[in-house]
């Protein structure tokens, strides 16, 4: 039983990560209509601004203040440079140029730090297990991932829903040509939304980097996770992003944990895992394909 | 000034097709003394890069179906063409272990009924996965191909039986009449051989009715649906080719490499299918051959320079995405080629 | 004028005759993983390695080497194309470098079939051990799962009844688990295999919690073993369960990373840096001096160092003349070089017969976490496959 609690929790807490980056992806997507492939590499650069930081100072705040930086100026660069170029042009040339980017930045992480991951130091505080209710025990850290990502998706809510600017991010989901008809600076709205985009990313590899190791490569893993959040959540809504992140986070964990075991009274033990683990990986695939069976446009609605 | 130019097309329609004939005949004089080349200038290894230069091209063509005469923006891709090196693999696997596959399937080490099976699966693969994303479109499109492709990747690094994460390796290639496969010119001529014939199949196919309509889509489907033609129908079906196009180099691949892993089915390997298309030119015959000998070629020729080539070559990419209409080609021609 | 040319063929003869002593270099290919999380541990090989040919001033055995170094990426098809590479540029005979085991499936067999020669730094399946032993494959490392059977007796001898087991799932992290089981006298309560690609072993840490076993022995080299074991100590089993562990699990990189999270972990090795015998001072002189105090050498370095002067034995047998490779493989045979970790032979299968040692990990005088050698834990050890190779 403490065992399905935990497992539960570590599907929580996988879901909070994917959120952090499908909440960005899905206002991109929604907004913008771009297919942005590098929104994992905001994801790394906050992780590898965060871990630098904490390296040369030591100095916890500092080091969350520097990650979420380096995303939100990398967001800020590269849509001026790069993304602005590409509102008008097909898919295919946004999935190249993207693609391009990907490479540009992976390769430049490698180049200024190295081939080998960074190991980021846990804060001391942070660092043991937490008695939830008697009996459960849990990491301390990933409770606070949980917890940030979830004020962080009430935040969002919020915004989208209570605040002026808020409702132009969701006109301009919804009803594009009116909102630019109004006068308001459609430029300045897209420019907003990527960097808020890439700043949740970065928020999420900030949190990431102590408990995983930091390297080049880490975003893509994670990215293609978040595109079947975004998908099976509907574009372009906070709310389907969330709930498409809960769900993959825990079917995801869950089938991690209970497959092998189903598997292993017919096979041996390695094969059992390596099988569970790639048809756990490939489950949620079958989840996405399920949801858009019956429902092509996501689980949350957006009217364009 | 509309007459001056029907004049000047006019003009130029034979200089361009002559132009065109001397390029075709420049292009297989070069591909047919390569060999030689290479081993007098003491440099045998071209001929290994020659080769996976054309397989590449097969599987950039394949794409180039659906994507630049079809404008679908299959993001998946390289899903068939592992499935195509799999299937050599995995017969190869039973053939050499001699016991069947699934029980009942024996294996073989016969080039032309592993290439067969090879086409028959990724066409059958091509067939559900695209049922099922054809049914959107748009971004939604894009995405859902990359899922499925990195799903299929992960039901190849789940079956420890054929390797997973490690590959699977063919010990020998599969025997073709009387040739000898294991020597690297031989394999270079078969390749280079089906390389031509697949694109004369093609030919044909995108000057057909067929190709036509193809076409029609990509630029207005509602109006073909307007008048009733069953565009789901056709997508399909040129879906379903371009899959089986893949995996006729998968399965090339898979013996020339004597080696399948799941990185065949890696998302990044889709990309730079996509890649090979855009930088040729979509929507042209020979356009993926020239992206797939360009990028292979740079990636080649950067590698030795610096390792860190990738850092150079995204941004040419970008580059190329942002100021090109339609790829390398698109530079050539004179604006009348078959985009709009 | 007939004198001039007289004498110049006289000078070219001369030549001629002496340049057969001043010989072309023996060029070996180096394939290892310098990329990655596994990175470092190729790098320590490659350093190892280059340490004793520059020691050797240039030269292996009194032979001059030129050595080709290239990283596969921790991807077995790069292994292969390399190897391919190689053997058909550049006409190399000598191969060596592969940390990983899955690389070295995909690649040994194309450079024994062309007919060159392997020795292994590191990576030693059990596949390659047994019935599939070529007479051109040699490991200087230790047979996969013989590491694994010094961890298992090491387990038994502390006194742990109740063992939960976790490997990375490809052939050395099967290899790992398998020996083990052979030494380990107690029960095994759970048994573990992660994926290659994971760096998230929350649900692991869960299952192990779950199972409350009396020992941890877990299989993850390289980066993934500091993630690990971080890991273990922010889910606080750090305290509570014991891990014992074979060296790859807990280098000296990994223990300096780790940090005082590291203190008190088990370790089973065939080689430690404070070992007492002369190879040992020499080499552990030469790389502080090169390196510094600050970098220790993990036991790869160690590795590619022995490699390097057991590939200079066999050059020095054959006088540096690879046309005979049955004759190079005789004379590597008869491991005529002192390695770093004092006893060492070949058994038949060309894999060695070896000690191994029970480390612990303990705070030093400054304060540093560090691997300290308690005692022997098995003698001449060889490993079970050597019975089914035909050599």
């Amino acid at each position: 039983m403490t065992l399905a609690i935990e497992q539960i929790l570590n599907g929580v807490q996988f879901g909070v990560m994917l959120f952090l980056l499908a909440a960005g992806l899905t206002l991109v997507f929604g907004i913008m209509r771009i297919i942005n492939l590098a929104h994992g590499s905001f994801y790394m650069i906050g992780a590898y601004g965060a871990a630098f930081a904490a390296q040369q100072t030591g100095s916890l705040v500092l080091a969350v203040l520097a990650g979420l930086a380096a995303a939100a100026a990398a967001g800020a660069v590269i849509e001026y440079v790069v993304i602005r170029r590409l509102y008008s042009r097909d898919y295919v040339q946004q999935v190249l140029a993207t693609f391009g980017l990907i490479l540009f930045i992976n390769e430049g992480a490698t180049m200024l730090f190295g081939r080998e991951p960074l190991y980021v130091p846990m804060p001391a505080a942070l660092s043991g297990v937490v008695q939830i209710i008697p009996g459960i025990l849990y990491p301390a850290y990933r409770l606070v991932i949980i917890a940030t990502g979830l004020l962080v998706a009430v935040a969002l809510s919020l915004f989208v829903n209570k605040t002026r600017m808020g409702m132009l991010v969701r006109a301009g989901s919804t009803h594009r040509e009116m909102v630019r008809a109004l006068g308001v600076n459609v430029r300045l709205l897209y420019t907003f939304v990527f960097g808020l985009g890439a700043l949740l990313a970065g928020l999420g590899g900030v949190l990431a980097g102590p408990v995983l190791a930091v390297q080049v490569g880490m975003g893509e893993q994670i990215l293609i996770l978040t595109f079947v959040v975004v998908v099976i959540g509907g574009v372009g809504s906070i709310r389907g992003a969330f709930a498409g992140a809960m769900i993959v986070g825990i079917t995801d964990t869950l089938l991690r944990v209970l497959l092998p075991v189903v598997l292993r009274s017919v096979m041996t033990v390695s094969q059992a895992d390596a099988l569970g683990a790639g048809l756990s990986s490939m489950g949620i695939y079958l989840v996405m394909a399920a949801v858009l069976l019956i429902r092509p446009q996501g689980l949350v609605r957006v009217q364009s | 000034m509309f007459k001056a130019d029907t004049a000047a097309v006019a003009k130029s329609a034979p200089r361009r097709a002559m132009l065109r004939v001397a390029g075709l005949v420049a292009l297989a004089l070069f591909a047919l003394l390569l060999p030689r080349v290479a081993t007098a200038l003491g440099n045998p290894a071209l001929i290994s890069l020659a080769t996976r230069m054309v397989i590449y091209a097969i599987a950039a063509a394949s794409l180039n179906l659906i994507l630049g005469y079809g404008g679908m923006v299959s993001f998946g891709h390289a899903a068939y063409f592992g499935v195509g090196g799999y299937a050599v693999g995995i017969l190869y696997y039973h053939f050499s272990a001699g016991e069947p596959f699934l029980g009942f399937i024996p294996g073989t080490n016969q080039f032309l009924v592993a290439l067969a099976a090879a086409i028959l699966t990724s066409a059958l693969f091509a067939l559900v996965l695209g049922a099922l994303s054809l049914r959107t479109a748009g971004l939604q499109f894009i995405m859902i191909t990359l899922a499925f492709a990195q799903m299929v990747f992960f039901l190849f690094v789940s079956l420890k039986y054929y390797g997973g994460d490690d590959g699977l390796i063919v010990r020998r290639r599969d025997v073709l009449f009387n040739l000898n496969m294991a020597d690297d010119t031989t394999y270079y001529f078969v390749c280079l051989a089906v390389a031509v014939v697949y694109h004369v199949v093609f030919w044909r196919l995108v000057g057909s009715q067929f190709g036509l309509v193809l076409g029609g889509i990509r630029q207005n489907e509602r109006r073909l649906a307007a008048i009733g033609i069953s565009t789901y129908r056709y997508k399909l079906v040129a879906f379903v080719i371009a899959g089986a196009g893949a995996g006729l180099a998968g399965a090339l691949m898979a013996n020339f490499a004597k080696f399948v892993s799941p990185d065949m089915l890696n998302w990044s390997r889709s990309g730079e299918l996509m890649i090979m298309v855009i930088l040729g030119g979509g929507a042209t015959l020979l356009g993926p051959a020239v992206g797939a000998v360009l990028l292979i070629g740079l990636e080649t020729v950067l590698t030795g320079w610096t390792e860190h080539w990738q850092f150079y070559l995204g941004p040419i990419l970008i580059l190329i995405a942002l100021f090109t209409r339609d790829g390398i080609l698109s530079l050539f021609k004179d604006g009348s080629g078959g985009r709009d | 004028m007939g004198i001039r040319a007289g004498l110049s063929g006289v000078a070219i003869a001369v030549l001629a005759a002496t340049s057969a002593y001043a010989q072309t270099p023996v060029k070996i290919g180096l394939i290892t993983t310098l990329s990655g999380p596994g990175g470092y541990l190729g790098a320590d090989i490659r350093d190892g390695f280059m340490l004793a040919v520059e020691m050797g001033g240039g030269k292996l055995g009194g032979i001059p080497v030129e050595v080709a170094i290239e990283d596969d990426g921790f991807k077995p098809g790069n292994g292969k194309q390399i190897a391919n590479k190689f053997l058909q540029n550049d006409k190399i005979k000598l191969f060596t470098g592969i940390v990983f085991s899955n690389i070295a499936n995909a690649t040994v067999p194309d450079i024994v079939d062309a007919g060159a020669v392997y020795v292994s730094p590191n990576a030693a399946p059990s596949n390659f051990s047994g019935k599939d032993c070529n007479k051109n494959y040699f490991v200087v490392s230790w047979q996969n799962d013989a590491l694994h059977e010094a961890g298992g007796q090491d387990a038994t001898n502390l006194g742990y009844k109740k063992a939960f087991l976790l490997a990375l799932n490809y052939q050395a992290g099967k290899d790992a688990l398998t020996g083990f089981k052979r030494y380990f006298k107690g029960e095994i309560i759970g048994e573990v295999y992660t994926r290659l690609d994971q760096t998230d072993f929350a649900t692991e840490m869960a299952q192990i919690r779950a199972a409350n076993p009396d020992v941890v022995y877990q299989f993850h080299p390289g980066g993934l073993g500091i993630t690990f074991a971080r890991q273990y100590q922010q889910a606080g089993l750090l305290g509570t369960i014991p891990m014992v562990v074979a060296e790859p699990s807990m280098d000296s990189t990994i223990v300096k990373a780790v940090g005082d999270a590291a203190v008190g972990v088990n370790v089973s090795a065939h080689w430690n840096t404070d070992f007492d015998n002369d190879a040992n001072k020499a080499f552990m002189t030469a790389w502080r001096q090169k390196y510094g105090a600050d970098r220790v050498p993990t036991f790869y370095a160690s590795q590619g160092y022995d490699t390097a002067l057991a590939m200079g034995a066999g050059l020095k047998g054959v006088n540096g003349n690879l046309d005979d490779i049955d004759a190079f493989d005789a004379a590597m045979r008869k491991a005529d070089f002192h390695s770093v970790r004092g006893a060492f032979k070949f058994g038949n299968n060309q894999h060695p017969i070896q000690d191994w040692y029970a480390l612990r990990v303990e705070k030093g005088a400054d304060g540093k976490p560090f691997l300290k050698t308690l005692g022997k834990i098995m003698s001449d050890h060889g490993d079970a496959y050597a019975k089914d190779c035909k050599l």
